[in-house]
């Protein structure tokens, strides 16, 4: 048994709370969340960000940080949005989504600032 | 003029067997492999089950003339080689549309694969392909939610959702089995499954199962604070015993349940998908006795033609194999029918298996399902041979972690998760697993502990039901 780790995860732990996609990873860098912006305007999918209080994430509608960003395929553009609404909301998660409007689905959606748990 | 009746036995080519036929946009095409028994010639077999898989009897019958059989009957309209076969040959039949029930799969299927499949002339016989009409297609209620919807339901994106069946198979008490339930949805996976023959035995009665399950949702949905479900599996001797679980699931709130559509058959499987769609329930399909069916290459039912029947008869997921794990699949041909799953058109094309155009309109998807003997290691070939629209999903992958049930599904995750970023980044990660995942396991003693103890097994048999290609 000594070699045998447990699972540390608890209802009281607030860093126990996930967020979906990419969440059970470490924290991407810059240069990682570069890239997905970069899949995602490759796809041809619409950017958009979102962002929400880490203790209300659990609901289907974050609010929208402006509109989604239909057509835009400059890479930079993209993240300065979200870094701009990071700067604006500091201690929420704020999202990155590729709307694939074909799809009428999202192709991508991960958080790319890690809000404050609690 | 009217025709004479004239009784006796006529060759079924004289009727069924017409060359010069052009099907028609509205015709139900069918592609059957037939070996003959010694001595009949091609198109004599091959109007032979056009015939008795529509109009036709052994004999003339003069209440034949009661109607316009010329309207209503299967024609065989070509025959073509088997490649890398010389003793079968496709056979390709045409049936008029008014000839079947609308919405009816069971129809349908009543119908092509009936009595042929016991005629004399033809030793064996396999229903490869069937083309059904966008006319037809309209007429069938189709899958409950489909892919999207149920991605907006379970709030999943830009990856594959992650599912385990829980074991043992057989013998758990409620209480427990909701305990293996709790640790794979605390520990990251999205959905966990009933196996297929759990349905309400004296070890575990269905009514206990779903409740204990559904306290180990919500609790694992609090402690993580994503969407989880569990396939709660209503299959029943009777119809009226599986809308009675059906509704008991509705009434705990259970966002997802659970058919065997082969064995519980497809008027059950029918009703219950209406029934989803109806209450806003998602629908997982497993399909047992699948491989009584579909595994034989010269005898049988096709998986694409079960996998379209499905789709028409209505479920949101359906088991389609996996290619690298346990259970048989071959690469190509199961990329076929999982399109004929997904997507919204298919095109012919012999290299996949597909014989015939398939247009769906707008019934939408069916997830893909990938379970059977599947671990971490196989993780970037799943990733890259299904992409995201499917449930991958690790039974003793998660459940035989050194660590238990919650480790082995953070295992799970983290492998997926950081294949799908590697993919999105460009990286070849059928290739470049390994690397991909060590990288990953830098930062998850789960994923670490679970490379390590699945490192050797790998199941290299060769497959059964392989694609019909030239061997001269």
């Amino acid at each position: 048994m000594s070699d045998m780790q447990d699972y540390a995860s608890s209802l009281s732990d607030v860093k126990s709370r996930k967020f979906e996609t990419f969440s059970y990873l470490p924290e991407m860098d810059k240069e990682q969340i570069r890239k997905q912006v970069e899949y995602i305007v490759s796809k041809g999918w619409n950017p958009a960000v979102e962002h929400t209080e880490p203790e209300n994430a659990f609901g289907h509608y974050w609010y929208m940080w402006k509109l989604p960003m239909f057509g835009e395929t400059n890479v930079d553009t993209v993240l300065d949005e979200a870094e701009a609404c990071h700067k604006a909301h500091p201690n929420n998660h704020v999202r990155l989504v590729g709307y694939d409007n074909y799809a009428q689905s999202k192709g991508a959606e991960m958080v790319v600032f890690r809000g404050k748990p609690v | 003029m009217a025709k004479t009746y004239s009784a006796g036995v006529k060759e079924y080519r004289e009727t069924y067997w017409m060359p010069d036929y052009t099907p028609k946009d509205t015709d139900i095409l069918a592609c059957f492999k037939i070996t003959p028994q010694p001595g009949v010639p091609r198109e004599e077999a091959a109007a032979a089950v056009a015939a008795e898989s529509s109009t036709g009897t052994w004999t003339t019958v003069w209440t034949d003339l009661l109607t316009d059989l010329d309207h209503y009957k299967g024609r065989a309209y070509a025959i073509e080689d088997v490649p890398g076969d010389d003793e079968c040959y496709y056979a390709f039949i045409a049936y008029p549309i008014d000839l079947f029930e609308e919405g009816s799969v069971v129809n349908v299927f009543t119908s092509l694969v009936g009595n042929v499949f016991g005629f004399k002339a033809v030793r064996t016989l396999r229903l490869e392909d069937v083309r059904f009409p966008i006319a037809y297609v309209m007429t069938c209620n189709g899958p409950p939610h489909g892919i999207q919807v149920e991605r907006d339901k379970f709030n999943k994106y830009g990856r594959a959702l992650l599912g385990c069946t829980i074991k043992p198979k057989l013998g758990l008490s409620a209480k427990n089995y909701g305990r293996a339930v709790y640790e794979c949805l605390r520990g990251g996976l999205d959905l966990t499954k009933d196996d297929e023959n759990v349905n309400s035995q004296p070890f575990m009665r269905w009514r206990n199962r779903f409740e204990f399950v559904m306290e180990a949702i919500h609790k694992a949905e609090k402690e993580t604070g994503e969407r989880k479900g569990h396939y709660l599996n209503v299959t029943a001797p009777t119809p009226e015993e599986m809308y009675k679980r059906a509704e008991f699931a509705k009434e705990l709130g259970a966002p997802i349940i659970m058919h065997d559509f082969l064995t519980g058959g497809f008027t059950a499987n029918t009703g219950l998908a209406q029934w989803c769609r109806d209450n806003g329930i998602l629908l997982h399909i497993h399909r047992a006795m699948h491989a009584v069916l579909d595994r034989h290459p010269r005898h049988g039912i096709h998986f694409r033609v079960l996998a379209k029947a499905l789709r028409l008869s209505g479920g949101d997921h359906l088991h389609s194999g996996t290619v690298v794990g346990k259970l048989e699949g071959d690469r190509d041909a199961t990329l076929g029918w999982i399109d004929i799953m997904r997507d919204s058109f298919i095109k012919e094309d012999r290299s996949r298996g597909i014989f015939f155009d398939q247009d769906w309109g707008s019934m939408p998807g069916v997830f893909p399902v990938a379970s059977g003997g599947i671990h971490v290691w196989h993780m970037p070939a799943l990733v890259t041979i299904f992409g995201d629209d499917a449930c991958l999903q690790f039974g003793g992958g998660t459940l035989g972690h050194p660590w238990g049930n919650a480790a082995g599904a953070a295992a799970n995750r983290v492998a997926l998760e950081a294949c799908v970023e590697a993919r999105n980044q460009g990286i070849p990660v059928e290739k470049e697993g390994k690397e991909v995942l060590t990288k990953a396991a830098a930062s998850s003693p789960e994923l670490k502990a679970a490379m390590e103890t699945w490192k050797e097994i790998k199941f290299e048999f060769d497959t059964v039901d392989k694609l019909d290609v030239a061997h001269k």
